[in-house]
């Protein structure tokens, strides 16, 4: 069954209007969607990077000192919590830390190969840790070895950040030495030379910001304990299952042994699931804004169309009965209409795609965005055609069971 | 006549009640997204001191060099080394100035019982109350002299103080901060400048508001260490005072310049002092200055989120599209009405008096769009919190100049669509819906 194509263009071109209307509408969406199913699929792609971690299991602990201490007095006092927070039962294991991953913010640090180098080879995140570190994070050691007890140090947070040995992330040793061969290589963080004797699997950088992503997981690990007066971070690891029960014992026996001290109410304790909700939150935000403005975008345009070729139908009740009357069958007025829709659609997604990439490309050079894939148009394209064709059946659907008897009625 | 019209009008709408209700639910979904999404624009974008943004600034000196400056568009560093900033303190070029850091304090309650706790808390010099306009409920700011005293007194917010002393006059009281007294000499008055302009470089522009101050001076003599960031290009050396004098920025740092000329004068006068440093050696690299006021530092420091912007941007784009969803469905609408517009015509309506009734019955439209729309806005801005964080969440508002704006921008969006269907009305012919008959 073939359908004229040639009588439908010229009825079109009796209702310029509204055509114009329904495809304009069709191509504002398309490059609306396009954009925003984009956008959700960066931000989902975003927040589901890994951070190494035994998850589930972690929390940490914001501890603030009060009042001013020397750094002597201030390591005495850190290295007491983390005996406490060991020996709690649900414990399984606790580190003292300058952060950790997802936090935010923290320490980084140029990493060069020759200490006569001017450009940094790469930046790196440095995360404070004792001999507990690896076994605490729950992150996995693929070469070379852990601390020693007796290498890990305390300093100050204003020394110089020069330690004898460090551990990396395979990262960050597949980029500072690609054939492989790290463990036992010296090289320099701004402080002077050191030599790694670890390579961990994966540990993700404190900050998943735009600013940190040329260093996203690159990390090395100093064996020392940093001591501010301010207070620290302590990185604890629940046994399994006793997640809960611990983050309650915690803070009591931290107080219980020392009352000098503040852990905020609100995010003093934060278990890695929470850390994870902060981190992410706009990107997650932001993927659900542009879904439900999706669905409702597509909901009041397939609407439109519903609305407008009623209306058209409606109209054009006589013709259809004139037509059927002359043996056009219910197919063929059915047909008619859907392929009316499509012509329109088709006019409408062409100058849809070119507006999506056209606000991309502005997207791009405006918010630092990326490149618009094709993928997203050709689902935006196959998504408002189906639309179309969906919306427009209804009204089809009416006008195919107009009567031929409807040709010899006036009006 | 009006009142016939709106008459008119309200029957019609009655008469194809999913067509209406479809158009309003467009009109009020793409009303509610844009006025949703620009309560968080307006928050972020807020001048947080409209009276004095000209006046205040941000001076900048690169004392980096090009090496790091060039990694940032040739900028110089966000914030201040302490030689810097005490070097321009000194030289004392403008009406008012001031260095500033968040300083790391914990209160410590006289009550035994009660358990310390940390409030926002700054180091500045006595010339900032006056710059910032902050008001007092009691006391006042510090002196200068107290500033090169290093003396021990504190200025408190009004919630710490009801905190502390239940909200009575504190002055003369003591304060013991990080286990020092400090004899407190003010009380500020509610102070919550949003975005928090003062100090954009570690807070983003959102915090909570400022519940000690006390004098810059007095906290760097402490080694009160700063709960900001530090940025170092070189290792520091060992220990603070190594540090203070390293070439690590950690300040922040405000000029008041209540003229163009002063400004200008202060501009020539930062490439002055830099070519000086560059004399004596310290910098290997010609001045590289700026100076911002509130507006383009809050600007230049990227406060308002990018999110804000892009939800800003794709709900407009979104209320396009459903308006021009409504001109067709208001096309459709009236178009079925030609015989009835006919009528009207031939017994003497001129096209004027069809103009004015359909235009009466769009507006209807968009009201009762606008009317949806609230009730949607309203739910929205309790979920913004869902896209934003807390701090930004909660200065999104449904206030009334949101209302209002919201069932104004449904009205005139509505009219604006229902101009071309309407022309499109007014060009019925009498005599041809007559005939046809």
């Amino acid at each position: 069954m073939t359908v004229q194509i040639k009588p439908i263009l010229s009825a079109l071109r009796r209702h310029k209007a509204g055509t114009f209307l329904i495809a304009m509408q069709i191509a504002l969406t398309l490059a609306i969607v396009c954009n925003a199913l984009f956008i959700i699929q960066q931000r989902l792609a975003h927040l589901s990077e890994p951070t190494g971690l035994d998850e589930p299991n972690i929390f940490v602990v914001q501890n603030e000192w009060v009042g001013q201490a020397t750094a002597e007095q201030v390591d005495a006092k850190m290295r007491e919590d983390i005996s406490v927070l060991r020996a709690l039962p649900g414990v399984q294991d606790a580190t003292p830390s300058n952060s950790y991953p997802l936090r935010g913010g923290g320490w980084d640090d140029g990493i060069k190969l020759k200490p006569e180098q001017l450009q940094d080879t790469s930046g790196a995140a440095i995360y404070f840790g004792d001999d507990h570190f690896i076994d605490t994070l729950g992150i996995k050691l693929v070469a070379g070895r852990n601390f020693r007890s007796e290498e890990i140090t305390s300093m100050n947070v204003r020394d110089r950040l020069s330690p004898p040995v460090v551990i990396v992330t395979k990262a960050l040793a597949n980029k500072l030495f690609p054939s492989g061969d790290a463990v036992g290589k010296t090289i320099y963080l701004v402080g002077g030379p050191t030599t790694i004797i670890g390579v961990v699997e994966l540990l993700q950088s404190q900050s998943v910001d735009r600013w940190a992503a040329g260093f996203a997981y690159r990390s090395v690990i100093v064996p020392k304990r940093l001591a501010i007066s301010l207070g620290g971070w302590y990185i604890v690891r629940a046994r399994p299952g006793q997640l809960d029960a611990a983050m309650r014992a915690a803070p009591k026996a931290l107080f219980e042994h020392n009352p000098r001290r503040v852990i905020n109410d609100e995010d003093g304790i934060l278990s890695f699931s929470q850390v994870r909700s902060r981190a992410y939150e706009r990107d997650r935000g932001m993927a659900i804004l542009m879904g439900v403005i999706c669905v409702v975008l597509l909901a009041i345009t397939a609407a439109g169309i519903v609305g407008l070729t009623s209306f058209w139908v409606g109209q054009r009740r006589k013709q259809i009965g004139v037509r059927r009357a002359l043996g056009a069958t219910r197919q063929d007025i059915l047909h008619y209409f859907m392929t009316e829709n499509f012509l329109i659609s088709c006019g409408g997604v062409v100058v849809g795609t070119l507006l999506a990439v056209a606000i991309n490309l502005w997207l791009v050079t405006r918010f630092e965005m990326h490149r618009l894939s094709l993928v997203y148009v050709l689902a935006g394209v196959v998504i408002l055609l189906l639309l179309g064709q969906g919306a427009v059946l209804a009204p089809a659907m009416r006008a195919s069971r107009v009567p031929p008897v409807e040709a010899t009625r006036s009006v | 006549m009006f009142a016939y019209y709106l008459q008119l009008g309200l029957r019609s709408l009655r008469k194809n009640p999913l067509l209406t209700l479809l158009m309003v639910l467009a009109i009020g979904c793409g009303v509610a997204a844009s006025m949703t999404t620009y309560s968080v624009f307006r928050a972020t974008s807020n001048n947080p001191i409209p009276q004095k943004s000209s006046q205040l600034y941000v001076p900048q000196i690169d004392n980096w060099g090009p090496d790091s400056s060039k990694d940032n568009k040739g900028e110089p560093p966000n914030a201040m080394t302490y030689t810097d900033a005490v070097n321009l303190m000194r030289d004392k070029r403008a009406k008012r100035q001031t260095a500033l850091y968040p300083t790391a304090v914990s209160i410590v309650p006289a009550d035994a019982s009660m358990l310390p706790f940390r409030e926002t808390s700054y180091g500045w010099y006595a010339d900032a109350f006056g710059m910032f306009d902050i008001p007092f409920q009691y006391g006042q700011g510090w002196t200068a002299g107290e500033d090169e005293s290093h003396a021990s007194v504190a200025v408190i917010g009004k919630a710490l103080n009801e905190k502390l002393f239940n909200g009575g006059n504190s002055v003369g009281k003591n304060i013991n901060l990080n286990g020092r007294d400090y004899r407190i000499v003010g009380v500020a008055d509610k102070w919550n400048p949003e975005p928090v302009f003062y100090d954009v470089t570690n807070t983003n522009g959102f915090d909570d508001p400022i519940q000690v101050f006390i004098p810059f001076t007095r906290a760097v003599e402490l080694k009160t260490p700063t709960s900001g960031n530090n940025n170092c290009n070189h290792d520091p050396g060992k220990g603070w005072d190594e540090w203070i004098r390293s070439e690590c920025v950690w300040l922040g740092f405000w000029a008041e310049l209540p003229t163009k000329a002063e400004a200008d004068a202060y501009r020539q006068y930062l490439n002055g002092y830099s070519a000086e440093q560059q004399r004596a050696g310290r910098f290997r690299w010609a001045p590289n200055t700026r100076l911002r006021n509130v507006v383009e530092w809050l600007d230049y420091q990227k406060v308002v989120p990018q999110e804000a912007k892009v939800s800003l941007m794709v709900s407009l784009g979104f209320l396009l599209i459903c308006l021009v969803n409504t001109v067709g469905l208001l096309l459709a609408k009236f178009m079925r009405r030609s015989s009835e517009i006919g009528v009207r015509r031939a017994l003497g309506a001129t096209r004027r008096e069809i103009y004015i009734q359909f235009l009466i019955e769009a507006a209807a439209i968009g009201l009762a769009g606008g009317v949806v729309g609230l009730l949607l806005t309203g739910l929205g801005v309790m979920g913004v919190s869902l896209v934003f964080e807390p701090d930004i969440a909660k200065l999104a508002t449904l206030d009334v100049s949101l209302v209002l704006l919201t069932v104004l921008v449904a009205i005139l969006a509505t009219v604006l669509a229902a101009f071309y269907p309407t022309w499109r009305a007014a060009q019925v012919q009498p005599a041809w819906q007559l005939k046809s008959n």
